[in-house]
């Protein structure tokens, strides 16, 4: 059975269709880019995914393991391990990372029937994992985000993504607003989660990323839907001929 | 014509309960002449309504409709009954001082051995046998504010409390006021606090309701005199029954080089309105007042400070934070004043509603009396909702919605529990909000 499937899915948002008929599956131990111009419907995707509200789905299905994930809540679907990384990861004043953390676990945790982590396990757990990941401890004692430059941001979604142990990562635009040595701590750490049992979908504007985090399956969105599939190599013929051709196709 | 305005049915009632009441209200002389025209003054005026300035958002008339009758002094079910409520409320380590239904009752408070230096009395005992300087002191409240006459009026029983100069308090002094009864009644409560020089405490004050007791109004006043070089750390906690009124104001005195630390959280009673003027008479003094409201079903719970800056080289900052759900209404009314010679005030006030209905309402009234010219003052009021995007990253990372409402509300009401300074009534407030929390989901 494949991981994550995305079945013919049309999306409104506000009268407007977005996503006009799109189809992906995702099987374990794959990384999937997906690329497109602005405006292609990229993040809505994976707002989608996720259960952002807001998104009106009139036709098509997006399937986790066999199950409709359209129809269970953002929080079960975290639960069952699907995780977003978000491309501007919001900021939660008077919320402490290590709080955060903390609740958002147990409250998986919990969701799965599985024991809760107390303050000492937890704080152990974290830390291996921020070691790890080379994530200072003082990040963790800061407020979710708060006075975090771009980097470090991306790094706490990471620091979430390796904490969590998702089965699925979607990661939206995660180069947007890094400089090219952030960029590169962010790919070790997506690198350093790969594994044959999780499955990454990448996605991205630019190719550039795509040297860093190398990807099984390219896809090119326009307008709403897939307009090719390919290997990694499709990504380079994009940065050399550019998304012109597609959008005259879709 | 006020008078004819006054004559209402509820009026005449409460006329007689005072006629009644007036031998159960202790103090002679002055005393009783003092009552006498605070009630004449509140019969005059009567509850005050919507048309009156500072009673805009929070109209008796409407909303409490009648002074009930003077409570009963508390039998012995009654006692036993507060003694379980007490039980629950009370501040491990603290010395309790416990006013059932308006009565002070020694056997649930602790007034033995007391520190050199500390005086407790009760104010029914301060009003028959104290000396004629201190009664007066209790009854100088003015009577332009119909419920603070009503309560100079109608007083029964409180503490008087005074600490002597030098003396720093480690243990933190309760409060406690309980209703205990399931008949409709009223108390009226009155307290003293007076510090002296280089002095020191944490006063906690509890409002709260037995098992059983449903609607009961609880009208209370309290006197606060912080001497020069003095501390007061005070938390206020309105956990008043769901069905009950509070009425409550303080008047504050600092002397100079003083600290009033103070902290008030409503998460009870149907309608509450808590007035507090708070007066800075010595140079070099800081006051930091907040408050939380945590608010559902159809609670309305008013809070009405005003701050005197009199003098020069004073600070003030007043962060108050507010929570409505359901059909609940918040309001505040901060009210700063700086007057001609309190140049170097630094007064600051900011104020934030978050509602979580859209049947619920805030309502923010800051302002500012400015009339010496070097000065800082700055206020600010915001209301909103919760930030859906934050409810969405919380959601995602799988908080339920319930969850996630909850770790931002908690946020939201940190910052004005954060400034408690007393680590305890630090850890106290979060744990009222927890319970409101959990009461919630």
């Amino acid at each position: 059975m494949s991981l994550l499937e995305v079945k013919d899915l049309k999306v409104r948002v506000e009268e407007r269709e977005i996503l006009h008929g799109l189809t992906l599956t995702v099987n374990p131990g794959e990384v999937h880019a997906i690329m497109g111009p602005n405006g292609s419907g990229k993040s809505t995707l994976s707002h989608v995914i996720a259960g952002k509200p807001g998104y009106e789905v009139t036709d098509g299905q997006i399937l986790f393991r066999g199950e409709d994930l359209l129809e269970m809540e953002p929080d079960e679907r975290a639960a069952k391990g699907v995780f977003l990384a978000f491309q501007y990861p919001v900021e939660i004043p008077g919320v402490t990372t290590w709080n955060f953390l903390h609740t958002a676990l147990n409250a998986q945790r919990k969701a799965r029937g599985q024991s809760q982590l107390s303050s000492p396990e937890f704080l152990k757990k974290v830390r291996e994992v921020a070691k790890s990941l080379n994530i200072p401890q003082d990040m963790l004692k800061r407020g979710v985000n708060v006075g975090f430059s771009g980097g470090e941001k991306k790094r706490n979604e990471i620091l979430q993504m390796a904490l969590f142990e998702p089965a699925v990562c979607i990661l939206d635009e995660m180069d947007s607003g890094l400089d090219i040595d952030a960029l590169r701590i962010a790919a070790d750490g997506v690198n350093a989660l790969r594994s044959p049992d999780r499955a990454m979908v990448v996605i991205t504007h630019y190719q550039r990323l795509l040297n860093y985090i190398i990807p099984d399956f390219v896809h090119v969105m326009s307008r709403g839907r897939v307009v090719k599939s390919g290997g990694k190599d499709l990504a380079l013929e994009l940065e050399a001929s550019g998304y012109a051709q597609f959008e005259d196709a879709a | 014509m006020n008078l004819v305005l006054a004559k209402n049915e509820t009026g005449r009632a409460l006329s007689d309960s005072f006629a009644i009441a007036r031998d159960r209200l202790p103090g002679v002389g002055k005393v009783a002449e003092a009552r006498s025209a605070a009630f004449e003054a509140y019969e005059r005026a009567g509850l005050p309504h919507r048309r009156i300035e500072d009673w805009k958002y929070t109209d008796l008339r409407a909303l409490m409709r009648e002074v009930l009758p003077l409570a009963p002094a508390p039998d012995a079910a009654a006692l036993k009954r507060a003694a379980a409520a007490v039980k629950l409320q009370a501040i491990r380590g603290a010395r309790p001082l416990v006013l059932v239904d308006g009565v002070f009752v020694p056997k649930l408070s602790d007034v033995g051995g007391l520190e050199k230096g500390l005086t407790i009395r009760t104010l029914r005992d301060v009003l028959e046998t104290g000396d004629a300087a201190l009664q007066a002191e209790l009854f100088t409240p003015d009577n332009a504010n119909p419920m603070v006459a009503l309560n100079s009026a109608m007083t029964t029983d409180g503490v008087v409390i005074e600490i002597a100069d030098g003396l720093v308090l480690k243990q933190p002094l309760q409060i406690i006021h309980v209703a205990s009864g399931p008949a409709p009644a009223a108390m009226f409560t009155r307290s003293l606090l007076r510090l002296g020089r280089d002095a020191g405490v944490t006063l906690v004050e509890s409002y709260i309701a037995a098992d059983g007791a449903k609607v009961y109004q609880a009208h209370d006043f309290l006197i606060i005199a912080i001497g020069d070089n003095s501390r007061l750390d005070h938390v206020r906690l309105v956990e008043d029954g769901r069905e009950a009124f509070n009425i409550s104001s303080a008047v504050v005195t600092l002397g100079a080089h003083a600290h009033f630390n103070t902290f008030g959280m409503t998460s009870g009673a149907a309608v509450s309105r808590y007035q507090g003027t708070i007066a800075f008479a010595g140079e070099h003094s800081r006051v930091e007042t907040n408050g939380v409201n945590l608010l559902n079903g159809r609670q309305h719970a008013d809070t009405t400070l005003f701050m005197d800056h009199a003098v020069p080289h004073c600070a003030s900052r007043e962060v108050f934070r507010a929570v409505a759900d359901d059909r609940a209404h918040s309001v505040f009314q901060g009210r700063i004043i700086v007057r001609p010679d309190a140049q170097k005030t630094d007064a600051k006030m900011m104020t934030r509603a978050l509602l979580l209905s859209d049947d619920a309402e805030a309502d923010n009234k800051p302002e500012l009396e400015i009339f010496a010219d070097d000065v800082t003052c700055g206020h600010g009021a915001t209301t909103g909702a919760l930030d859906e995007s934050l409810l969405f990253y919380l959601r995602a990372r799988g908080l339920s919605e319930k969850e996630a409402q909850a770790l931002l509300i908690q946020a939201f009401v940190g910052e004005a529990i954060e400034s408690i300074a007393n680590d305890d009534l630090r850890e106290l407030a979060i744990a009222a909000t927890r319970r409101w929390l959990e009461a919630r989901s």
